[in-house]
């Protein structure tokens, strides 16, 4: 359970304080366990669904529509440079 | 010990659309940066994305050019992960059910014809492009959400040479279908290579090594040659190989480690609420079948079969769809179709890239060259005289009998008017026509050329050599 969290924090890119930590684990165990319910159903010959609603094909054909503005495209940007969003160095 | 080399290739492609996969910004390469971008593909919060019809169109057209089967229901799911130039922190992408799967490639390779079965091409999004500097990274999201094909083999490749084929006959396939462009210097091209090595005879895979984002077919080629060698070295010193992603340098020419499974992702797939499932139907399908035409390949192998031409002939008519179009017209009802080739390779394209046009630009008809062809062929004019009936024909467009009956060009072939045309020629020239008799053959050939000048080019070359030699008495 514990490693669960660890894991769910790493892939988040938070961090948590021992008491969060505590906190939400415990709340993340209420939660797995209130959908372990699911688990008492029979499913068997159920088909899986990704979609509660029975609607497919909602497509848009390829006009071109309105894009924004540079300027609004990069308002809300901290830092930006010759037009580009500017990030910490991305090193892998 | 011996060991073989086990190869799959993932082969990222971008869709030639007007607008990208889930938004209407335009789908265009070189824009200043960050003017291609809405809310959508910036990925701001509340807003909805909406697939592009044309490319399910072109996903599904290159399915069945791949041979590959489309589904009836096609779903899309998240990727989840971070990186800056990924601004949803997800990529669209299809994980379960994809739009096209099974299916294969066939492609020449060494003296023969090889398969490789195709797994699944399924559509994702691409992500924008980033620029490093000395203590940033920059992002330019104009790239960000446009269509891109993953196509992934079956690890059916054995070598980097045969791996080096398959790529170059599958963007073959590609730009034959319109698909995509296939700019490799745009990036619109790039592979992820997954290489293992086992003892021949065995049956289970080796560890798995992939070599990511690779954006040259001989890239590819040098990396898997480097990381075969690396790999069998690595055992045959009784070392392991572990699962693991490596990233070429191409510089230097090795293949260096990037991150082992350890600390592989974990992307946590799930469908996507915001998008619907596709369901094409059968007429959709229907109307893409239609459109489905003769692949590389196929088309070389039939014009060497029906046409008889050498395979290097095929191989400039099937690099020039339009140009072996016009091939095909001209050589209809050909007795020599080598002979119709050769005029359309030579002289038209010749005539082409002078002038800088297409064949779509020219005012005569492909039938027209399988006629003027034929002229020669039948005698009626010579190969030389042909020649200014071609230029001819591009000034005029008209048809190349009717310049020869216009311009009287017809190859004259009555030995009573050679025959004059021959004495005229020996009356004139007694030194030559006396230093053939005495045996210095190539007397003759001046002759000749003084008949053929006479007649303007128009008397048949074959038939005043017999006749001159008659005349001298030879």
């Amino acid at each position: 359970m514990r490693e669960d969290l660890q894991h769910a924090v790493k892939l988040a890119r938070i961090e948590l304080t021992p008491e969060e930590e505590a906190r939400l684990g415990s709340q993340l165990g209420d939660i797995l366990k209130y959908i372990d319910k699911l688990n008492e159903l029979d499913v068997k010959g159920v088909e899986p669904t990704a979609h509660a609603v029975p609607l497919t094909n909602v497509l848009r054909e390829d006009q071109p529509g309105k894009s924004l503005s540079h300027e609004a495209a990069m308002r809300n940007a901290p830092q930006t440079a010759n037009g580009l969003f500017i990030v910490p160095k991305i090193v892998e | 010990m011996e060991y073989e080399a086990v190869i799959g290739l993932e082969t990222h492609v971008q869709l030639r659309t007007r607008t990208k996969m889930w938004c209407g910004c335009v789908n265009e390469y070189g824009a200043e940066a960050n003017t291609n971008v809405c809310p959508v593909c910036l990925g701001l919060p509340g807003v909805l994305p909406v697939p592009n019809a044309e490319a399910l169109r072109k996903t599904a057209l290159t399915g069945m050019l791949l041979n590959c089967n489309v589904p009836s229901y096609a779903k899309w799911d998240r990727k989840n992960y971070f990186y800056p130039d990924n601004p949803k922190n997800y990529q669209l992408t299809q994980l379960d059910f994809p739009s096209t799967i099974e299916g294969f490639v066939e492609f020449e390779f060494g003296d023969g014809t090889e398969r490789v079965r195709i797994n699944r091409a399924h559509l994702e999004e691409d992500v924008g492009k980033s620029t490093h500097f000395a203590d940033h990274s920059g992002v330019d999201f104009n790239r960000a959400g446009v269509p891109l094909l993953e196509i992934v083999t079956e690890p059916d490749l054995t070598g980097a040479d045969m791996a080096y084929e398959y790529l170059n006959a599958l963007k073959a396939i590609l730009e034959y279908g319109g698909v995509s462009d296939c700019d490799m210097e745009k990036g619109q091209v790039r592979c992820d290579v997954n290489i293992s090595v086992r003892p021949i005879g065995q049956t289970k895979l080796g560890e798995k090594i992939e070599i990511k984002n690779m954006n040259s077919f001989s890239g590819v080629r040098r990396a898997a040659t480097y990381e075969i060698e690396r790999q069998i070295g690595v055992l045959r010193e009784g070392g392991t190989l572990i699962q693991e992603t490596r990233r070429w340098d191409d510089a230097v020419g090795v293949t260096e480690s990037m991150r082992t499974k350890e600390d592989a992702h974990d992307y946590r797939y799930f469908p996507d609420p915001d998008l619907m499932p596709h369901a094409p139907s059968e007429e959709w399908l229907a109307e893409i079948r239609a459109s489905v035409m003769e692949l590389p390949l196929a088309r070389k192998q039939r014009l060497i079969a029906d046409y008889h031409l050498p395979a290097s002939d095929a191989e400039v008519f099937v690099g020039d769809a339009a140009l072996g179009d016009y091939f095909e017209v001209a050589a209809k009802g050909a007795k020599n179709p080598k002979a119709v080739a050769n005029w359309v390779m030579n002289n038209l394209q010749a005539k082409l890239t002078e002038t800088g046009g297409s064949v779509a630009d020219l005012n005569f008809e492909a039938s027209a060259v399988g006629e003027l062809v034929g002229l020669v062929e039948g005698g009626q004019i010579s190969s030389k005289i042909a020649q200014d009936v071609f230029v001819e024909m591009f000034e005029s467009g008209k048809s190349p009998t009717t310049i020869v009956e216009e311009k009287g060009l017809s190859q004259v072939s009555d030995s009573g008017e050679l025959e004059a045309f021959c004495n005229e020629a020996i009356e004139a020239n007694p030194g030559p026509a006396e230093d053939f008799r005495n045996g210095k053959e190539a007397a003759l050939n001046f002759l000749k050329g003084q008949v053929m000048k006479a007649s303007r080019g128009k008397a048949n070359p074959q038939m005043v050599g017999e006749l001159l030699k008659k005349i001298l008495g030879s």
